[in-house]
């Protein structure tokens, strides 16, 4: 079923919109939020439309309340959201790490921007390193999704506050300027809970039950090694299970692109332009950023010529791609920084790798 | 509660509040995050409230808050437990939520959050305790160390050519429309200790009537850290402490004031 299906109720809306819609679908009641382009979208949306639903809107005094009041309600058990974007995300990191360690689910969406500091609101995936290595002390990992379209902005956002539960750990969707801006049909499919919802570590008063705590503080003998050890199987276990990824026109692909988000998005025009060409080229687009579809970069690596893995940064996730395959002289970079790469740039940067790979081919 | 054993012809007068956890405090000989805890047990025991509680803990000495007080606890960090007890009530407006926080906590990394829970009128408690310092780093100077107060980093005596004044939060607080109450407390005397429960059960009362922001400061003694012995640390806060930061009730809003 897709927004071309005839038939099916579509919406047409902003990706940031769209990222709404899926929280309110997935029974998130709670937005807190503080201004920032390019994601302004988010909290006028949920400002009026969260308090219909009997639902919380709470615009706070900067990031850092906004992320403490993300862990204040979701230790009360509630499905909690919040965005912002890069210098508002780096705010956050405190609470993101506390977040953590008491295991607290919730979904924090990053449209990001271009940095550092203060940097442009030109869409960016500067974030990469923060969001997927996690900016907050202590070391600790959060799933990271990487939409490309509007209709995941929605249904990851679905998935993120399944996985915040099931992991009971904070979950980032990270878009940018261009993907949470753009309007295009979707279709808004019904939200089926992957998770049980009930949360019996919850603080809702100790009534039947003895006192409850949340907390990262560990200082007893060696409790916080045996928290950090819990917390790692959690990541490990994150690692085996949700790992997401699309291959696409991959069937006899002598080049591979690899890119997420935007860049994936801009590159599948490309594709189909160097394909008419005649050119073998297919896609691999990490969806999951954390974990790292390492296991099936390695495998693309393998049967390809080349891997052109192209960011919106001066190069970030390249350095997972050759963490992922030892085939380091296949990999190659096109980086375009604080603005998004056009299908022509990519076409042309296609044509000459598959003139410097297989020249006598290309050349008949 | 232990069992206590019944001699004839005496009747028991004084017991461990309910929600006071049988256990042994980390804190020092002479402090009084004791008796503040103390008097937030038996507050809670006063309104029946142990069941329906959620405390916010801040960094600070009081992060053991969890281990002595037998309601449900949240940690938060340093500065952040208004913003955190703020989420806690949006979600759970039917509960009762309380902040306890040191001076460090609150008077300096938390100055923003603090500010503006007050300002929205979030309603909640906030049980602050001031004792000049940072008690559980090693005694370093605080916004509220007193002027010449000699401390870890303010070798010298602070001097307010370099560091300022010592900030009166409470009276700030006080000058902010969503403050319901706000009142400065001390714990040296038995006269005093009455005076700080009934501030307490004030401060608790606004919240049950949904009035707004409630505010305690409890003027507290740090003898490890002050160099003092116990009593000599109840003089000071009973003198300099007493006269730089005046005890007594700076808001107390009525309930006719609430529209």
């Amino acid at each position: 079923m897709t927004a071309e299906t005839p038939g099916v109720r579509r919406e047409f809306m902003k990706g940031n919109e769209a990222i709404c819609l899926g929280a309110i679908a997935a029974g998130c009641r709670y937005y807190y939020g503080y201004p920032i382009t390019p994601q302004n979208d988010i909290p006028e949306y949920m400002s009026t439309h969260l308090p219909p639903l009997g639902g919380t809107f709470l615009q706070a005094e900067s990031e850092v309340a906004t992320i403490n009041f993300v862990l204040g309600t979701s230790a009360s058990g509630k499905r909690v959201m919040t965005s912002s974007s890069g210098p508002g995300i780096s705010l956050m990191q405190e609470g993101l790490s506390y977040m953590a360690g008491s295991e607290l689910p919730a979904v924090i969406v990053n449209i990001s921007r271009s940095g550092p500091g203060l940097g442009g609101i030109a869409p960016s995936q500067g974030d990469y390193f923060q969001a997927v290595k996690c900016g907050g002390h202590g070391g600790y990992k959060m799933p990271v999704l990487a939409p490309h379209s509007v209709q995941e902005m929605y249904s990851l956002t679905m998935l993120a506050f399944d996985l915040a539960d099931k992991y009971r750990n904070p979950v980032m969707i990270l878009g940018d300027a261009i993907v949470g801006q753009m309007k295009e049909p979707f279709v808004p499919t019904p939200y089926i809970p992957a998770v049980t919802t009930e949360k019996p570590w919850a603080l809702t008063g100790c009534a039947g039950r003895s006192r409850q705590h949340i907390k990262s503080l560990y200082l007893k003998d060696n409790a916080i090694e045996v928290h950090n050890w819990k917390l790692h199987r959690k990541y490990q276990q994150m690692q085996a299970e949700e790992v997401r990824a699309e291959l696409y026109r991959t069937d006899g692909a002598r080049i591979a692109i690899v890119a997420f988000g935007t860049a994936a998005r801009v590159s599948k025009t490309a594709i189909q332009w160097a394909r008419r060409e005649g050119i073998p080229v297919g896609m691999l687009r990490p969806i999951s950023l954390f974990p790292f579809p390492s296991a099936q970069v390695h495998a693309v690596a393998r049967d390809v010529d080349a891997l052109l893995v192209i960011e919106m940064n001066t190069g970030q996730m390249v350095e997972d791609v050759r963490a992922s395959t030892p085939f380091h002289d296949r990999i190659r970079f096109l980086g375009k920084p604080c603005t998004m790469p056009t299908p022509e740039e990519i076409l042309e940067e296609v044509r000459r790798l598959a003139v410097e790979i297989f020249p006598a081919e290309v050349r008949a | 509660m232990k069992a206590q054993v019944k001699e004839p012809f005496t009747r028991q007068v004084f017991w461990r509040p309910k929600s006071l956890v049988d256990v042994r405090t980390h804190f020092c000989p002479g402090c009084h995050h004791g008796i503040a805890h103390r008097i937030l047990a038996e507050t809670i025991d006063h309104f029946g409230l142990r069941e329906k509680t959620i405390g916010v803990a801040c960094v600070g000495c009081a992060v053991f808050l969890y281990d002595y007080i037998d309601v449900d606890v949240c940690e938060a960090p340093h500065g952040r437990a208004p913003a955190v007890a703020t989420g806690v009530k949006r979600a759970q407006p039917d509960k009762f939520v309380f902040t306890y926080q040191g001076d460090g906590d609150l008077a300096a990394i938390g100055t923003s959050e603090i500010i503006h829970a007050a300002n929205r009128g979030e309603n909640i408690t906030v049980l602050f305790l001031n004792n000049t310092t940072y008690g559980m780093t090693g005694g370093q100077m605080a916004p509220t160390t007193m002027l010449g107060q000699k401390t870890a980093t303010s070798p010298y005596g602070r001097d307010f050519k370099n560091d300022g004044y010592p900030i009166k939060m409470t009276e700030l607080l006080a000058t902010l429309e969503g403050t319901a109450y706000a009142a400065r407390v001390a714990m040296c005397t038995p006269a005093q200790i009455r005076t700080t429960k009934e501030a307490v059960k004030k401060a608790f009362e606004m919240q049950r009537r949904e009035m707004g922001f409630s505010i305690v400061e409890f003027l507290s003694t740090c003898p490890t850290n002050w160099g003092m012995k116990p009593a000599e640390a109840q003089q000071r806060v009973l003198g300099e402490m007493s006269e730089y930061f005046p005890l007594g009730v700076f808001k107390e809003r009525q309930q006719a004031d609430c529209l």
